[in-house]
């Protein structure tokens, strides 16, 4: 049976319904929200801090720590085991790794910026949801960067390309399916993180990742507008 | 032809473009690239004249020299002291910049600073590395004794301190409390319990509301409608 119709009813090129907050936990020096469909994602950003152990500290530039934690039971699977994971690990990598980019940290020698990204629950491309949700923590801790990042997934289900994945689409078994997670830095429309699971062709690629990018702005706008509302409401 | 895109005294996001052209300037939280003037960091749009600048809205504190901040003593060691700055990084306080007694070779340095005790200092060297010398000779640089320490957004203490001291004045004044306000974000409140509480929720009203225009008299008639529960 060929893969026709997406379950939740959208377009192939439609993402589930995003929304975004900033400035969402008070103790946090910058902290932001984003919720795509039944994915959630929770970002704290602490620091510059002082930096433990002296071994891990660069004299030229802060670093940057992230820790991503699906909550126990976040997903709609088994329970997820509290703590660290071979997979957390990875994407709490990845995450760094996409973020990094944008991030000046040259006026923080030796100090040390985290970001704990926290998922109470996620149905698929929570590692987007957490770098989106990251980055505008980021930029609420009034840290320097050169632009935001902003993450979404794509994928092939059977011979349909579909963005941004739920879980129903990524566990298909009637047919070939691939999980290409993306984030990019929409001003200068640079990749910082491309992941692929599955099997796809590099013409289908080609044409994701140009798809993609009307989808990435879109979601720049959603976190462009949050950020710009928190401020909004304390002026009036 | 340059073009300003952003107005003034909007927020701007990091990566936003906020004018074309080579005769704008770029100035602080923004940079150029190539043609466009870019948002360096989340802020405020301040067109002045040709230039363009963004006055920050959060973040942490970040010393400079000439500062008068409010920090903790962390550690004592052989010559000096450690603060904590209310940063990333940490204030050296050196025996010879902390008080003007004599202190015999060997003395126990806690008689004069104890761990926890918070003092009003002065930032006279940052360097590149982020290495804070602090002194203690000055007007008003001394040790706190007693009162209660808060913590404020670093940014919004000009605000809080007003034009020449203004609204901290009219705090004390209004609170009969001692003020002492650190440019690292923290403030040191003490008198009667009541008053305190004032001055804190007064405090944290002009944090919420910096943005606004007529502030000053905002605090002033929340000041006035608050004041008759004062004691002392």
């Amino acid at each position: 049976m060929a893969y026709k119709q997406r379950i939740d009813g959208r377009g192939f090129d439609e993402t589930r319904p995003i929304e975004a907050k900033v400035g969402v936990i008070q103790r946090a020096d910058g902290s932001a929200m984003f919720k795509i469909g039944n994915t959630w994602a929770y970002a704290a950003v602490y620091g510059p801090r002082n930096l433990h152990p002296k071994f891990l500290q660069d004299p030229q530039r802060g670093i940057l720590r992230c820790n991503y934690n699906m909550m126990p039971f976040s997903s709609s699977g088994e329970r997820v085991r509290p703590g660290g994971s071979r997979r957390s690990k990875e994407i709490s990598l990845v995450t760094e790794k996409a973020l990094l980019p944008v991030l000046d940290l040259e006026e923080f020698p030796n100090s040390v910026v985290d970001v704990f990204i926290e998922l109470p629950q996620t149905e698929a491309g929570s590692r987007c949801a957490g770098i989106c949700a990251a980055s505008m923590a980021l930029a609420d801790a009034g840290l320097n960067m050169k632009d935001l990042v902003c993450a979404v997934s794509l994928g092939r289900v059977d011979d349909k390309l579909l963005i941004d994945l739920d879980y129903s689409e990524e566990s298909y078994k009637d047919g070939p399916v691939a999980d290409i997670p993306i984030a990019m830095m929409p001003n200068s429309s640079k990749v910082t993180l491309l992941q692929m699971d599955g099997e796809i062709s590099k013409e289908e690629l080609m044409e994701l990742l140009e798809k993609s990018r009307k989808v990435l702005m879109d979601i720049y706008e959603v976190q462009k507008r949050a950020l710009k509302e928190k401020y909004h409401e304390v002026e009036v | 032809m340059s073009k300003i895109i952003a107005k003034d005294k909007e927020i701007a996001v990091p990566g936003e473009t906020l004018a074309k052209g080579m005769e704008v300037l770029p100035g602080i939280g923004t940079c150029r690239d190539g043609e466009n003037i870019m948002a360096n960091r989340l802020g405020l749009v301040m067109i002045e004249g040709r230039t363009i600048k963004l006055i920050p809205l959060s973040g942490r504190y970040i010393p400079k020299t000439g500062d008068t901040i409010i920090c903790k003593v962390v550690d004592v060691s052989f010559n000096g002291w450690r603060l904590d700055t209310n940063s990333a990084y940490s204030a050296m306080l050196s025996m010879k910049d902390a008080t003007s007694d004599f202190i015999a070779r060997g003395a126990n340095l806690t008689q004069y600073y104890d761990l926890g005790d918070y003092v009003v200092c002065k930032i006279v060297n940052v360097t590149s590395q982020k290495l804070i010398d602090v002194t203690m000779k000055g007007p008003g640089l001394r040790k706190l004794k007693g009162g209660r320490i808060i913590e404020v957004n670093p940014h919004k203490v000009p605000r809080i301190i007003g034009k020449q001291g203004s609204m901290v004045v009219m705090i004390k004044d209004a609170t009969r409390c001692n003020i002492v306000v650190g440019q690292n974000g923290l403030i040191w409140i003490d008198g009667e319990p009541l008053n305190e509480l004032l001055a804190i929720q007064t405090i944290r009203k002009i944090e919420r509301e910096s943005h606004l225009s007529g502030l000053t008299d905002k605090i002033k008639e929340f000041l006035e409608k608050n004041g008759g529960k004062l004691t002392g």
